[in-house]
């Protein structure tokens, strides 16, 4: 098997976690024994991943930075085998998700996940959570340092940090090494993109403040430019001055975003500043020599020479329309020559998003071994995606990933869905999410059609916590429930994307559950008749607005 | 409500020292005062060599505010008095409330003095630094590598 090629757990990292399973093990039994009650056992179930919801508990399991050794997924196909049904549900933050854990089996899951390296730790509850990266760090080509490295330091600081784990509310980090942000780092608490200054320096614009939820709003830049070795400091003064001001009194004016809002971004500046002040030449300065024993872990795996050009796959191009199809939404650039980044839809047309079996994680496993260096990556959009793979191993991976039924040659097109649980599992939720994912895919299934319409993102929440991130789709749709009725709002222009982010906005009155196929539908419809040379769909709406597209909706439904 | 102190598993006998509020504190200072979780610290620089003990409130055990006050006395401060926690404190707090620097709790939960016994060694590594003085995991890391490496150079030097 071949080495990793990310951060290597040493004794140190280990002894953490053996030591956090014994913590939680006897916390459950304290529980089960009524020692606790579920007031007081809340919190300490929701730091160790476990959620309660509709059915069952939820195991929330961290997937740090996205990405996965071989060992690791085969080992949460096993888990999923053993303490579930044999499946799990790849999430938004690059967690995954089992929704039918015992709590008495919870600590033997965890010990299990322990075993490869892996953890729930902090993956719920008001504490710092799982930080995100983006899914292509260390193979793209327009990267201009692996986020992974930070996100690692991150990790360690923030696991059971003793000041910060009973903050206002959640906390989740993001962090981006490239100019095309695939992080979404302007709608997370604090979104931390690398770039170079004109001198030359590599730092972090440090923004703060971003998220959807029910109050969505774009995240603001705190600091423009944050020296590399000044992250943790400055982190820890964010959160300082979070932890004491952040509101207490209405859980849902409690994210950080609430204060930044209510105070004004200047004074949170200016307050943590000052608090930065007096952190910054503390023994949270981090060690050149940490970054670069940690750097170092995230080398890119030694890469041999590998054609750009090869014969057989142009000629596979033109007798293989799909396959061409698959090449063009489904690999990306490398760093490197010879090689492309191949993403694995879990968007098959009619599934629920993001779900794959334990046989499929498995398949998964087996094609990283034999094509991607043992490398596995969780994008947010909730596919799996093959970091390092040969062009001339495209055909091959093709197939594998077609006998799993994960070749849909979808990505970043409208059944590329992204879509939280709903109500289908989940006990906040107004309306059904997946369903109306799977009938939005059935019906643009046709694949030439799909790569007509191009790049269309659609995003589904089953209720305004938005975990579909509905509000910076391009095609937004928001579950409601009114009087008992599942109605879907409809909104438009939302976007990620860095120097475009922005929210979508709603064009009218929700629609019914019979309906919002048809709505679509409509949209689709308007975006060809009036696209203009090269423009995507969420192009022409900044253009056209959305008058034309609202017209056409509300006669068709 | 029992007031626990390190070293003893049942509850000891409060010393009699009476912590005033901040407000009726700063009228006449003494050496005990109790903040609420709001309260500014700055306040009490100037007497905080008098001060034998601060309280700090818990109103909820998820209420968190009291934690980043600990750090702040302790280490932005440097107060060396006793630091107690009152309120809902819970036995699963311990470990995070020893390593911002408190060293007395009021607790009425069972089992409380047991798991203050074995708190501080419930987890042997820590991963950041904090008010106890213990080594974060990336300095040990360092140290270990430094002492490998003059291992290393050792027998050379010899020569």
């Amino acid at each position: 098997m071949p080495d990793t090629h990310f951060y290597r757990y040493d004794d140190f990292d280990r002894t953490l976690l053996a030591e956090r399973v014994e913590q939680f093990r006897d916390q459950v039994r304290r529980r089960l024994s009524g020692e606790l009650t579920e007031e007081q056992f809340k919190p300490l179930r929701l730091t160790n991943g476990l959620y309660l919801q509709l059915h069952a508990y939820m195991l929330r399991i961290a997937i740090p930075y996205g990405t996965l050794s071989t060992r690791q997924l085969r080992k949460l196909a096993e888990i999923a085998r053993k303490y579930d049904r044999g499946y799990g549900h790849f999430t938004t933050r690059q967690n995954l998700q089992l929704n039918w854990i015992k709590l008495e089996d919870a600590p033997d899951a965890v010990a299990a996940l322990a075993e490869v390296d892996m953890h729930a730790i902090q993956t719920s509850g008001n504490v710092i959570r799982n930080t995100t990266a983006d899914h292509f760090a260390g193979a793209a080509a327009d990267e201009i340092e692996d986020p992974r490295i930070w996100c690692e330091i991150i990790r360690q600081w923030s696991t059971l940090h003793p000041e910060f784990s009973f903050l206002p509310r959640k906390f989740k980090i993001a962090v981006t090494g490239s100019p095309n942000d695939r992080a979404a780092v302007r709608v997370h608490d604090v979104g931390l993109r690398l770039w170079r200054n004109p001198e030359g320096q590599v730092g972090f614009e440090v923004i703060v403040g971003g998220g959807l939820g029910r109050t969505p709003i774009i995240g603001k830049t705190l600091r423009a430019f944050l020296p590399k070795d000044e992250l943790l400091a400055y982190l820890e003064s964010v959160l300082r001055v979070y932890n004491r001001y952040g509101r207490r009194d209405n859980i849902y004016k409690a994210r950080i975003k609430i204060l930044v809002h209510e105070i004004g971004v200047e004074k949170m500046r200016e307050e943590v500043e000052a608090e930065f002040a007096s952190t910054k030449d503390s023994a949270l300065r981090l060690d050149p020599r940490t970054i670069e024993a940690i750097a170092g872990q995230f080398a890119a795996p030694p890469l041999p020479h590998r054609p750009a050009t090869v014969g057989a796959v142009e000629a596979l191009k033109i007798e293989d329309r799909v396959f061409a199809l698959w090449l063009k939404s489904n690999t990306a650039p490398h760093r490197m020559a010879g090689y492309r980044i191949v993403t694995a839809s879990l968007k098959p047309a009619g599934a629920p998003p993001g779900d794959a079996s334990s046989a499929q994680m498995e398949g998964v496993a087996d094609i990283a071994d034999a094509y991607s260096w043992g490398e596995v990556r969780v994008s947010h959009e909730q596919n799996l995606v093959l970091p390092h793979v040969a062009v001339e191993d495209l055909p091959a991976v093709y197939a594998a990933l077609g006998r799993l039924g994960f070749a849909e040659a979808n990505v970043g097109k409208i059944t590329d869905i992204i879509a939280c649980p709903g109500l289908d599992y989940c006990a906040l939720a107004n309306a059904r999410s997946i369903p109306v994912a799977q009938r939005i895919s059935n019906h643009f299934a046709n694949l030439a059609r799909q790569h007509d319409i191009g790049d269309l993102k659609v995003k589904i929440s089953g209720c305004i916590n938005a975990c579909g991130h509905h509000h910076v789709g391009h095609i937004g749709i928001l579950g409601v429930d009114k009087n008992g009725v599942e109605l879907y709002q409809i909104s438009l222009g939302g976007d990620v994307d860095f120097g475009h982010t922005a929210l979508g906005e709603i064009i009218g009155p929700a629609v019914g559950a019979d309906e919002i196929v048809e709505a679509v539908d409509a949209l689709v419809a308007t975006y060809l008749e009036r696209r203009g040379e090269g423009e995507r769909f969420v192009d022409t709406y900044r253009r056209i607005g959305a008058e034309p597209f609202k017209e056409r909706v509300y006669a068709a439904v | 409500m029992p007031l626990y102190r390190e070293g003893a598993i049942v509850p000891v006998a409060n010393d009699g020292l009476a912590a005033l509020p901040l407000a009726e504190w700063l009228q006449a200072p003494t050496q005990a005062v109790a903040l609420a979780n709001t309260d500014q610290l700055d306040l009490l620089k100037t007497h905080l060599g008098r001060l034998k003990l601060i309280v700090l409130h818990f109103p909820k055990y998820t209420d968190g505010r009291a934690y980043s006050q600990a750090r702040l006395l302790r280490g932005r401060l440097g107060y060396r008095g006793e630091l107690r926690a009152i309120g809902q404190v819970l036995r699963d707090q311990l470990p995070f409330l020893l390593r911002c620097g408190f060293d007395s709790f009021e607790s009425d939960q069972p089992g409380f003095g047991p798991a203050l016994a074995r708190a501080r060694t419930l987890f042997s590594v820590v991963y950041q630094g904090a008010e106890d003085d213990r080594a974060p995991a990336w300095l040990l890391r360092l140290r270990r590598r430094d002492a490998r490496a003059a291992e290393q150079i050792g027998p050379l030097a010899a020569e």
